[in-house]
């Protein structure tokens, strides 16, 4: 039996606003307990929300990113439902009319190919508080520092066929929000997490199957791995005849599986209704043109400029546009060395990267700056270095040992070009393997690299290696 | 009122209070320390305040005073009034006339508060309520009916009753008060005092505990509308914590009070003199009407044909709001939580069960049904379609007239207990005020006669933000006669 699966993500991105999307509190993470929760936070009687300008603002930059149509009227609804660190019994939320309707997003598949992901809505909602379950000897402890906070909800056309594409839309998104400026995409804090609505059918089938939810994803692999056992799960209950039911389910890291939560007939009816506390939220044209005003350069448009201009690969620009300052920094070294746009994208998708990733850094924390290493690239380009020798030197420049010429200068590296120097260290390698000369002389051409191996390393890797080739040669010949 | 002797300090409006303030007959401290010796004396036998605030009011009137020898006294300064416990001040208890809150010290002022406060005035304390604003005699209240001055047989109206009472007794000269459907201008009627409720969104509801968010508004009540509007000047204005709060200049609704009347048309919907209107509280009506058109007024018969939709509508909406509104109120931040729960949900359930009286539990779960899936369409849209209708009505009325004139309740006070097991009855005594919530135009009630020894109240509505106009033409009415002077025996 062939099996076709059905995937709809909706993503929950935090904005990254200073205050809260209905009150003044700050939204920085990691504060004491209820240090940065307000009267509004708390829901004290008599408190009112009112809306977080940017909060809008950058929704609506979402919306033009995707190429979504962008509501000037939206409405915000009360979810309500009770749960001790909801403080008001209702979530404000988007229900009948959200910001963003209608947009899409393209994603890359493994294949070569790329294929358009729909996406449905994106709606401005607050997010609640924490509870705790640990250390309160069987209470739980109840943090509202989160509560209120801005949080974009995406929700995806069930487009996605399978967890690889629902892992790289999910990455697209999150390149997206971070391009925009809008999300600090940080996974681990929950910034960026992820509920996948799955279902699985049989291949032709029109009909979608019925589906299960998995909440509170928050890492790419757990989404993709939720999503291959879920998979799994659907399809061998349907093939043993059994039925999904409708549900929602809870990914365990742990065991690496799915299992319910709470089933259908144990969802609340969240009696959702506009929420008289505010007004409609109307967008004229002129809030909406300053928003595409603010709009960065977008990750695909960037790529597709990175390979005309720079005459890249579509590869090489994809990682090079994956986070836009990585992006600035690659453009930042083009710029100062002024060239050779392709020797730069080496060095950073190849040394720098690896660095960056032995240390676990981020582009933005490299202690080689873009000028920096745009200094290495000038003199292997002017052949002061080799390749080689650059790399000894790029360590020394991670290292903070100073700018590439002065380590140059300070450890001798400056390769020699000059014949006379470079012709006296082939004459003493010669003179120090006559039998090996004797060898290559009768016709052991395989020979010459152990030469050119003995001058680099006699000359401690500086001789000029194009210099060395021609003038052995010559030599070698006799 | 015996002319030849000076008026008693008690008997003042607030217009001659400030007066006299300013002229330095008496302090504001002398001042208030007379209405809290009055309050002690008539509170116990009337419950119009649940909490009294002698010494804050004793320091209050002390800096008033000291404000008005530096010379930055306003004409409020040193004025005492009364807040409806609706209204949230800053360590005072704040109770909205529930066992849910009995506990809760408001750690912070409503609007309304702190603009008062601003103004110079002295708070004397908190007056009695229906709880959370449910009903129309206040006799929800955790904390016992309030009783009616003009007979202590009769129930004050509600939802702001205590404020209404109050004021009616002369334990204050004015007082807050919140309107959602009538809860202002039913207990003003009642209690044969003026009372407005303005245009929704011109006082901020900020700090002002909801009951039903789109209906709800605060305003004044005092003795005349020239008192109503000094008030209203203080408390109105555009606050950018509410964002239902409408940024448009408050006008000087004192200077505009003496308009004549010449050329008014005053729109008689045919629907509040029909069928349920008390005859007697008609002809009393027809009177102050009469009088109207003795001062130029033009009177005009119009039809509100939507009307008798206003109560199932109000009854929807309002609930559905309030399900949702008192949604926070669930013993784990502040409030009533009960004994020893067992687990979250016996949290919940005990606590609310126990913190809520039965019109408060009734309407949460009215609404809680209206809102629920499959039910929303039938009741909570319908409702908010029929309220449409009922605004429509009214701007082909203002189309052709200036104000509306009618009887605020189709009768006078009733008895206390007569309609506690009714709560249809009881509902139909906002038939007439409960539209204008609906529509969101300001309304205002002024007494305008009695029915035996109880009150009768004229309502008039007008068009949006047209506060000056209604309290213009309540004073015009209050030159020519003596209603609102009339004293409650025994105070």
């Amino acid at each position: 039996m062939e099996w076709e699966t059905v995937i709809g993500l909706e993503i929950h991105a935090q904005l990254a606003t200073q205050s809260k999307i209905f009150s003044g509190a700050s939204t920085a993470y990691g504060a004491e307990p209820n240090t940065q929760a307000c009267a509004i936070d708390l829901g004290l009687p008599g408190v009112l929300p009112v809306l977080n300008r940017e909060a809008a603002r950058m929704a609506v930059m979402f919306g033009l990113a995707i190429g979504a149509d962008v509501a000037h009227r939206s409405v915000f609804a009360r979810k309500n439902y009770f749960y001790p660190d909801l403080p008001k019994g209702y979530q404000i939320s988007q229900y009948e009319l959200p910001v963003v309707q209608k947009g899409q997003l393209t994603i890359d598949l493994e294949d070569g190919t790329s294929k358009v992901i729909g996406i449905t809505r994106a709606h401005l909602e607050e997010d609640a508080g924490k509870s705790l379950h640990e250390d309160f000897h069987g209470l739980s402890g109840i943090d509202l520092n989160r509560a209120g906070t801005p949080l974009l909800e995406i929700v995806s056309e069930p487009d996605l066929r399978s967890a690889k594409e629902a892992v790289a839309y999910m990455k697209k998104l999150h390149q997206m929000v971070v391009y925009l400026g809008i999300c600090d995409g940080n996974m681990q804090e929950g910034s960026f997490r992820c509920d996948a609505n799955i279902s699985v059918r049989r291949k032709g089938d029109p009909k979608f199957g019925t589906r299960a939810e998995i909440k509170n994803l928050n890492s790419f692999r757990f989404v993709e791995r939720a999503i291959e056992f879920e998979i799994e799960r659907q399809i061998d209950l349907i093939e043993s005849g059994g039925k999904v039911v409708q549900e929602t389910r809870l990914y365990d890291p742990d065991q690496g599986e799915t299992r319910s939560m709470r089933g259908k007939e144990e969802a609340n009816d969240y009696r959702y209704f506009p929420d008289p506390d505010l007004l409609p939220l109307v967008l004229d044209d002129e809030f909406i043109a300053a928003a595409r005003a603010s709009l960065p350069e977008l990750p695909d448009g960037k790529k597709q400029r990175f390979v005309e201009q720079y005459g890249l690969s579509s590869y090489d620009a994809g990682v090079l546009t994956a986070s836009r300052e990585l992006g600035d920094y690659y453009e930042a070294t083009v710029a100062a060395l002024g060239s050779e746009p392709k020797l730069c994208a080496n060095w950073v998708m190849g040394d720098l990267a690896a660095f960056l990733n032995k240390d676990n850094r981020d582009i933005g924390q490299s202690p080689v700056s873009a000028v920096q290493l745009a200094g290495l690239l000038r003199r292997i380009q002017d052949q002061t270095i080799s390749g080689k020798i650059a790399k000894e030197v790029f360590e020394a420049l991670w290292a903070g040992e100073g700018d590439a010429d002065a380590i140059i200068e300070k450890r001798g590296l400056k390769q020699i070009t000059d014949t006379s120097a470079i012709e006296k260290v082939i004459d003493d390698v010669i003179a120090a393997n006559p039998e090996q000369l004797a060898q290559y002389r009768a016709g052991k051409d395989k020979l010459f690299g152990f030469f050119v191996g003995q001058v680099m390393k006699l000359s401690k890797g500086k001789a000029n290696p194009q210099q060395v080739n021609e003038l052995l040669a010559e030599k070698l010949k006799g | 009122m015996n002319s030849s002797s000076p008026t008693a300090m008690h008997d003042k409006t607030i217009a001659q209070l400030s007066a006299s303030l300013a002229a330095g007959e008496f302090s504001s401290e002398e001042l208030t320390r007379v209405f809290l010796a009055r309050i002690e004396q008539f509170n116990p036998g009337l419950n119009a305040f649940i909490t009294v605030t002698a010494e804050p009011a004793l320091a209050q009137a002390r800096a008033a005073d000291q404000r008005r020898r530096q010379g930055e006294a306003g004409p409020l300064a040193g004025v005492p009034i009364a807040h409806k416990d609706i209204f949230c001040t800053n360590g005072v208890r704040t109770s909205c006339g529930s066992r849910m809150l009995d506990r809760f010290i408001a750690p912070y002022d409503a609007t309304v508060v702190e603009k008062l406060n601003a103004a110079g005035v002295v708070m004397l304390g908190k007056t009695n309520m229906d709880e959370f604003a449910m009903g129309s005699s206040n006799e929800t209240s955790f904390y016992g009916p309030v009783r009616n001055p003009w007979d202590l047989d009769a129930v004050p109206g509600g939802s702001s009753g205590g404020s209404a009472a109050a004021v009616a007794a002369r334990l204050t000269p004015g007082a807050t008060g919140t309107d959602t459907g009538g809860s202002i201008r039913q207990p003003a009627a009642l209690c044969g005092i003026t009372g407005i409720k303005p245009t929704y969104g011109r006082v901020s509801r900020w700090g002002m505990i909801a009951y039903a968010s789109s209906l709800d508004q605060g305003g004044p009540m005092a003795r005349t509308a020239e008192d109503c509007a000094l008030l209203l000047g203080a408390m109105a204005g555009f606050d950018p914590r509410d964002s239902t709060s409408v940024d448009r200049p408050v006008p000087d609704y004192v200077a505009l009070l003496d308009q004549p009347l010449a050329g008014l048309k005053i729109g008689l919907p045919k629907e509040y003199f029909g069928e349920g209107l008390d005859s007697e509280v008609a002809r009393v009506v027809e009177a102050a009407i009469a009088e109207y058109r003795k001062l130029g007024a033009e009177t005009v018969d119009i039809s509100l044909p939507n009307s008798q939709l206003a109560i199932p509508a109000y009854y929807v909406i309002a609930p559905a709001e309030c399900s949702s509104n008192l949604a926070r109120f669930d013993g784990v931040r502040y409030g009533h939580r009960c004994e020893n729960p067992k687990d979250l949900l016996d949290l919940y359930t005990r606590s609310r069960a126990e913190g809520f009286g039965a019109e408060v539990t009734r309407r949460i779960l009215v609404g809680t049904f209206a809102l629920s899936a499959g039910y929303y369409d039938a009741y909570y849209l319908k409702a908010q379609q029929i309220r449409r209708l009922i605004s429509d009505d009214f701007r082909r009325a203002f189309a052709q007239v200036d104000v509306i004139a009618g009887p605020t309740s189709p009768t006078v006070a009733f008895n206390i207990g007569e309609k506690v097991d009714d709560p249809i009855t009881m509902y139909l005594s906002d038939i007439y005020t409960i539209a204008v919530n609906l529509a969101g135009l300001p309304g205002l009630s002024l007494p305008v006669g009695f029915v035996g020894q109880r009150p009768v109240g004229l309502q008039l509505i007008g068009n949006y933000f047209a506060e000056d106009r209604l309290l213009n033409v309540a004073h015009r009415y209050q030159q020519v006669t003596d209603w609102h002077q009339r004293v409650p025996a025994g105070f």
